[in-house]
């Protein structure tokens, strides 16, 4: 049976892992590929590099830390933050990305999606939705959130899919860093739309959080920063955790 | 040195860092005369099915050669399935057609593609799976499977079963990405890199 996946989001800045992260006996706590490998060891099944800056500066240094966490892990790799052309993309995927997420340059131009898909397939492309409750609806918002896109959540979900994206990411706006847990009628509603997966992000706190979003949320993929970082089993204890739940995880790794 | 060919389907970035990890690095023929030398030869690939007919007539006989020679052919993903007769996918483009049997879209009763974590159901002892341990997962990315033919030696079931390693004398297949399955994906890489070493 196809497993839940766990994936684990790094976000860098200038090649640094920029959230908190408390792991012990890290030298070099800001170093992706060292949290990578801490993460690989434990058994999470993906990594999504995030570039928070995604300035043309660190463009380099993304391309380098995305060479070093993929020269010694051998799981998905994806990477967003700032994809904003099919330049992009190779860059990302030359380094060693095996995925591309896209977020406000899909909705600028969804041809971009239709693009990336014809050029590396859509295995190869993620389509991150941040959406936000608005009046019953789920709206879309681009740039980080800033801006509202004018798109409802699961019709440009569904918009997405039609293009050629292989997954999709979608945050919660709403959840995102509150730790409440992820915004399961948000989820399901865009997960119940789609052939595609959908990778559940925003609010992860507890171990309940990725039950709830994996069995009412109808979610194909759960990814957390912080909750994470807490402890340094967090992620093997949470897969026993699911296990037990009835929750279909990789336990051997 | 194990030929790595690249028809343009997908990058082959990882499929290259895979092998380094196992420890071998990989040439990429240029001509199908390059494979000459080959003392393997991976085929790799993502994507729509379509992608196989850049292994045009040459490519096909330069394989068959090798084969003849005793070379052992990988394929993984889309170039297990190209090792079929042909797929759905695209009826019009011929497989390799050294094993039996065709290619088809998984049911619609779960989500297709099928991506992420499954367990490998072996079914008989395998080369190629030498030293993995009952219940590994590994990283699927797909829409289209291999039929079990007599070749499989492990399936996987996502809506219904496939076949997700095939293995003969010569030949081998993975439905899946070794180089995406942790540790017990390079086990399977570095396996087949044995199995081309002039003592194996």
């Amino acid at each position: 049976m196809l497993s839940k996946r766990l994936i684990a989001c790094l976000d860098v800045r200038n090649g640094c892992v920029v959230k908190g992260v408390q792991f012990e006996g890290l030298r070099n706590a800001g170093d992706p590929a060292a949290l990578a490998r801490r993460y690989n060891r434990e058994g999470i099944d993906e990594l999504v590099i995030l570039d928070v800056t995604a300035t043309l500066e660190s463009r380099q240094a993304l391309a380098d830390t995305i060479r070093a966490v993929s020269r010694e892990l051998f799981i998905p790799l994806a990477v967003g933050g700032g994809i904003r052309s099919l330049d992009d993309a190779e860059a990302a995927i030359e380094a060693g990305a095996d995925k591309v997420s896209v977020n406000s340059a899909a909705l600028a131009d969804p041809s971009l999606v239709t693009k990336l898909a014809a050029r590396y397939g859509s295995q190869a492309i993620v389509v991150a939705i941040d959406a936000k409750r608005a009046e019953g609806r789920f709206a879309v918002y681009s740039r980080s959130g800033s801006t509202a896109a004018d798109r409802e959540a699961v019709e440009w979900a569904r918009e997405a899919e039609r293009r050629g994206a292989g997954e999709i990411l979608l945050t919660s706006i709403d959840r995102d860093g509150t730790r409440e847990g992820f915004d399961c009628e948000l989820t399901a509603a865009v997960s119940d739309a789609v052939s595609i997966p959908v990778i559940a992000s925003g609010g992860a706190g507890t171990f309940q959080h990725f039950l709830d979003v994996f069995t009412s949320g109808h979610a194909d993929a759960a990814l957390a920063a912080s909750v994470f970082h807490y402890s340094e089993h967090a992620v093997s204890e949470l897969k026993r955790f699911l296990a037990d739940s009835s929750v279909p995880v990789r336990l051997r790794y | 040195m194990i030929a790595l060919i690249d028809y343009g389907a997908g990058n082959l970035t990882s499929v290259r860092k895979g092998f380094a990890a196992a420890g071998a690095e990989l040439y990429t023929p240029r001509t199908p005369r390059d494979l000459n030398r080959a003392s393997g030869v991976v085929v790799p690939g993502v994507g729509h099915f379509t992608a196989t007919a850049a292994l045009g007539k040459e490519w096909r006989l330069a394989i068959h050669r090798s084969l003849d020679r005793g070379i052992r052919l990988f394929g993984i993903c889309l170039g297990q399935q190209w090792l079929f007769e042909g797929s759905e996918e695209d009826p019009h483009v011929p497989g390799l057609g050294v094993i039996k049997g065709w290619c088809r879209r998984l049911p619609p009763t779960l989500k297709v593609p099928h991506v992420g974590w499954n367990s490998l159901d072996v079914t008989r002892p395998s080369r190629l799976l030498t030293g993995i341990e009952p219940g590994t997962q590994a990283y699927f990315t797909h829409s289209y499977a291999a039929d079990i033919t007599p070749e499989a030696v492990a399936t996987t079931t996502h809506a219904a079963p496939f076949a997700s390693v095939v293995e003969t004398d010569l030949l081998f297949g993975v439905q899946f990405h070794p180089e995406k399955s942790g540790n017990a994906g390079i086990q399977m890489l570095r396996n087949f890199v044995a199995l081309c070493s002039p003592s194996a």
